[in-house]
């Protein structure tokens, strides 16, 4: 389990930022033109019909027009806030939870084989139940944000408890330090690194399972935008709600890493990086 | 193992399963809930509703279509990764290209694909991919890039074939990397599985769940809810044997490690 965790902390790209030079920079900005002008020539050169692939400008000019209507923007707001919302529940019960679970050892062990059960169950799996409760509204979505993204905290918040210096805890044990002010001064710092990786993994869950929501369910947002686009047959705005998408991902991602890097400044993983 | 030390450890990881689950059956046994059925009428339900017939007009279809899109995006992400991860130049070409890809939620590519597959087999698999592809090949990636440089000295020294090379060297110096992108893979493809099937199909697990909420036949509806679980389960216990076992000289070489 612990390969995990550190093939997901080297897995994140972070190592990359540091090589880079100017003409790697340069390159990136070149892949992206290469892909708007294949994107650009593909359907003009008619390999691919346009009614499946609009040419990029079309889909630019769309976009356009999207963002003239206050329909977008509200859609745009309602994923944010439905975005926002299940992933700050996800997170609050997540530490408030591993932390309790994995510093009481027998509830630990007690609990494990429940945690294991519990979190394969595709988060999917519950849309039928939330439609039936919930109908059409965002709180059908709210529900599958915050099981899919609860999970992803949960997890790796038990892998930072975990890893507690014994010395330290028994230190703090000796000192007879409150059990408040050992959560506060031993546990939390060895486990913030844990809670933050725990976050950025639940906020791209997050943004999935809030598009698929609204996409699925019909729960007003973005993904329901592009299943309203794709009946009626508007490719070219479809693609453009495709692209806004993506790049509310991006910008989550790279949000969340600066985050990342400014609550965890002073552990050494983000220090050694930043000396190099 | 002694005799009590194997029954604890047995109560350790049954005992809040079973608590739990008897917690669901005396609570909604008396239920007249219309949603919440009694969890007794949920599994009476179970054995009618899928092992008569619908295992093998519904199940097994799902599960095919999952694992020849999950087979297909391993082969891809790690062909691609590889490539990509040892060519200097193609890794900053594309890099912004992949993490824009990566960002956009795979079930949105549901729509799109419809468009050029239309609703078939093809179209499911293609989502599939579509959507499994990113983390194997994102992280086989990393896995090539952060290859011990003395190990690729050595390779290097000893004239290995590439061939070779690439088997002994790179993939398995990847493979730590590759079981991460791989199992975060499979949970994305059970529930592209799942939406590509709740969109448009005539058959599978997720187009027989929803047809259940659409007729209200809520006890059936659960059952559907708890086989989508167990496959779940299924599936992460069967990764995780195959894990441990393509893992085994990584998980050797990192107990040694901190022993030493």
């Amino acid at each position: 389990m612990t390969a995990a965790v550190t093939a997901d902390a080297v897995g994140d790209g972070r190592g990359g930022r540091r090589h880079r030079t100017a003409p790697g920079w340069l390159l990136g900005l070149a892949g992206l033109a290469g892909l708007m002008a294949l994107a650009e020539a593909v359907p003009r050169a008619g390999l691919v019909k346009e009614r499946f692939l609009p040419p990029f400008s079309d889909m630019v000019s769309a976009l356009a027009d999207e963002a003239g209507t206050g329909a977008f923007w509200r859609a745009l707001l309602e994923t944010l806030r439905g975005w926002a919302i299940g992933l700050a529940v996800a997170t609050a019960a997540g530490v408030v939870l591993g932390v309790v679970i994995g510093g009481l050892p027998p509830v630990r062990a007690a609990m494990a084989s429940t945690i294991e059960f519990l979190r394969p169950i595709p988060s999917v799996a519950l849309i039928p139940l939330a439609v039936l409760l919930y109908g059409t509204t965002m709180r059908a979505t709210l529900l599958l944000v915050v099981y899919a993204s609860f999970w992803q905290v949960l997890v790796q918040v038990l892998y930072g408890v975990r890893d507690v210096d014994p010395v330290a805890r028994e230190t703090a044990r000796s000192y007879r330090f409150r059990t408040l002010t050992q959560v506060r001064t031993v546990l939390w710092p060895t486990a913030l690194p844990y809670v933050m990786t725990g976050f950025r993994l639940a906020a791209a869950v997050a943004l999935i399972l809030e598009i698929t929501g609204e996409l699925v369910i019909g729960s007003p947002g973005l993904g329901k935008q592009i299943a309203v686009a794709q009946s009626s047959g508007a490719v070219a705005s479809m693609y453009a709600l495709v692209i806004v998408v993506g790049l509310i991902g991006v910008v989550v991602n790279v949000i969340v890493r600066a985050v990342e890097r400014r609550v965890l400044r002073w552990h050494p993983s983000v220090r050694r990086e930043v000396v190099s | 193992m002694t005799v009590p030390a194997a029954l604890r450890r047995a109560l350790l990881l049954l005992g809040m399963p079973v608590v739990l689950v008897a917690a669901w059956w005396t609570a909604t046994a008396g239920s007249t809930d219309f949603f919440w059925p009694p969890l007794r009428t949920i599994l009476g339900t179970f054995d009618d509703t899928w092992f008569h017939g619908r295992i093998t007009s519904d199940v097994l279809p799902s599960l095919g279509r999952l694992a020849a899109g999950y087979l297909l995006a391993l082969a891809l992400g790690v062909g691609l990764g590889v490539a990509i991860g040892s060519v200097r130049v193609l890794r900053a070409l594309l890099e912004p290209v992949l993490e824009f890809f990566r960002a956009i939620p795979s079930p949105v590519l549901v729509p799109i694909l419809m468009l050029f597959a239309g609703i078939g087999n093809g179209m499911k698999i293609l989502v599939i991919v579509s959507g499994c592809v990113w983390p194997v090949l994102l992280n086989t990636v990393e896995g090539v890039r952060a290859l011990d440089e003395v190990l690729q000295d050595t390779a290097r020294c000893y004239r290995m074939r590439p061939h070779s090379r690439l088997v002994h060297l790179v993939l398995r110096g990847a493979s730590p990397q590759i079981t991460a992108g791989a199992r975060q893979a499979l949970s994305i493809g059970i529930i592209l599985m799942v939406i590509s099937e709740m969109f448009a199909a005539s058959n599978g697990v997720g187009f027989t769940i929803i047809q259940f909420q659409r007729g209200f036949s809520i006890p059936q509806m659960w059952s559907g809810i708890i086989l989508l679980g167990l496959i779940g389960i299924a599936l992460s216990a069967a990764f995780h044997v195959v894990e441990t076992r393509v893992l085994r000289w990584y998980t050797g070489l990192r107990r040694a490690q901190r022993e030493g």
